[in-house]
């Protein structure tokens, strides 16, 4: 039998859907001009990590955070396909019960191999890293004190748990250390940062962050999921750029930006650290990962240890970009390229819009970011760089940036 | 440090936040009235930090809506 609408309002019933007014009328005032939903882009084909056809055109793609473009790595692809054959679909199980195969405990020695840690252990999702991470390691009358321009995952672990939740502005020392002061005696402190904000691109100053931290009694958590594989001597993120890895009391990474799949892990040299694995409930209450999954993160991870050419590569590009982007007239969010990130501001969220669509048009995937999930209520059209982009296509990128900037009346 | 020392100190620190000028009662909303978005909350809620020497975590701001509790909270925080 049909509802009656009429018949549920005399009834009482509030739509609970009523919240979502404000974000569906803005949707719709978006999508008024006939455009392109940018959040509703199909990828029909893809041909590489750095092209694939979008909505039925070849499009080059500089917003899928494949940093190392490991996706379509040979070794990688065979590892994924044996595993399929050998191990099946799916494990149908938690990592604490039936699903945990050979190749769980192989990727996390991986992980081990990589970071020269003692411990690693693999989630589901990078979401659910920091989820179960925050969430557990700090508990009821712990102080966990953060950036204010942390990931949605890094809050969601500070909602989930029961910590008290004290935010600083964003990468700013001072603010951070006078928080730290003035925590009660004898309460457990938790610091967490992030090696690269991906909104802006930036990095944070982890050096003396750290130092501040650990003078004051916390212990340190950073979030390496945009520097993995690229920055830093071995791969190992900003902090082992910085020469504080060793500091860093636990490390958050992804396997779906650099390593190419879908996954999260935490690295540390915690001794204690193995017991999360029974008292973390976004590990223990979830369907571990397939093998295919892990089988492909384990080789990406082993082959991004000896990819020293392939991050100069990255780095060149980032350069040119940037420098490109800047000479062009656009606006960006830092002054220098501090990571593969780079975040071209937009004016305001409409010419944010039409400037996406136009670079669509041209041939270019790149991420429309917008708030909430921007700092200070930007709109940002985000690129991110790959290994895999060649010299000629970040000319031919900058090409694309140019015309559909002057289109839109931006530069 | 009495209650009305913390009211009149709040109220210098809020000028700046309080665009429009809003008059400001006990009652007044910080989302409503005031129309502070989350930016300036970090912002207002960072001052009123460091003026009184502080933590006023987000698990505490969230019970705190309108000026009086927030007069109320920072005298409680304060040790008075």
């Amino acid at each position: 039998m049909a509802t009656d609408p009429v018949t549920a309002a005399a009834a009482g019933e509030t739509d609970l859907f009523s919240k979502f007014d404000d974000v569906i009328a803005l949707r719709q005032s978006l999508l008024a001009g006939g455009g392109e939903d940018p959040f509703s882009l199909v990828m029909e084909k893809v041909l590489s990590p750095t092209r694939a056809i979008c909505n039925g055109r070849d499009t080059i793609l500089l917003g899928t955070y494949n940093y190392m473009g490991m996706t379509f790595d040979p070794d990688v692809i065979q590892a994924g396909k044996d595993a399929l054959d050998n191990f099946g679909s799916g494990t149908t199980g938690s990592r604490v019960l039936n699903g945990t195969y050979r190749g769980h405990r192989d990727v996390e020695d991986a992980l081990k191999e990589f970071y020269g840690m003692d411990h690693a252990m693999v989630f589901s999702t990078g979401y659910q890293a920091n989820l179960g991470i925050i969430s557990t390691v700090a508990g009821k009358g712990d102080y966990i004190v953060l950036d204010i321009d942390s990931h949605a995952s890094i809050w969601d672990g500070c909602a989930l748990g029961n910590a008290e939740v004290v935010p600083f502005k964003h990468n700013d020392i001072e603010a951070m250390e006078k928080r730290l002061k003035r925590i009660p005696e004898g309460a457990g402190k938790l610091v967490v940062l992030e090696g690269v904000y991906s909104m802006l691109g930036d990095i944070a100053p982890l050096k003396e962050m750290i130092a501040v931290a650990k003078a004051n009694g916390a212990m340190v958590l950073v979030d390496e999921a945009h520097s993995m594989g690229f920055i830093g001597e071995h791969g190992r993120g900003v902090a082992e750029a910085q020469g504080v890895l060793d500091q860093v009391d636990f490390v958050i990474g992804t396997f779906s930006k650099s390593v190419g799949t879908v996954g999260g892990f935490c690295v540390s040299n915690h001794p204690k650290f193995e017991i999360l694995r029974l008292v973390c409930r976004p590990y223990v209450f979830t369907a571990s990962l397939p093998p295919s999954v892990v089988a492909t993160a384990a080789t990406s991870v082993r082959k991004l240890m000896h990819a020293g050419n392939k991050r100069a590569h990255l780095w060149e590009n980032s350069k040119t970009l940037h420098a490109g982007l800047t000479q062009l007239g656009f606006r960006l969010g830092t002054e220098e390229p501090q990571s593969a990130i780079i975040a071209v501001v937009m004016p305001d969220l409409e010419q944010g819009a039409a400037m996406w669509e136009a670079l669509l048009h041209e041939g270019l995937y790149v991420n429309l970011a917008r708030p909430p999930a921007t700092p200070a209520g930007m709109t940002l059209l985000r690129c991110s760089l790959c290994a895999e982009h060649s010299a000629e296509q970040v000319q031919t990128i900058l090409g694309m940036f140019e015309r559909a900037g002057k289109a839109v009346g931006i530069i | 440090m009495d209650r009305a020392d913390v009211d009149a100190r709040i109220r210098s620190l809020i000028e700046p936040f309080n665009k429009k000028g809003v008059e400001i009662a006990d009652a007044s909303t910080f989302a409503g009235d005031l129309e502070f978005d989350s930016l300036t909350v970090m912002d207002f809620v960072a001052a009123i930090e460091d003026e009184f020497d502080i933590i006023i975590s987000m698990n505490q701001q969230a019970e705190i809506e309108n000026f009086g509790q927030l007069v109320d909270a920072v005298v409680k925080l304060s040790g008075n």
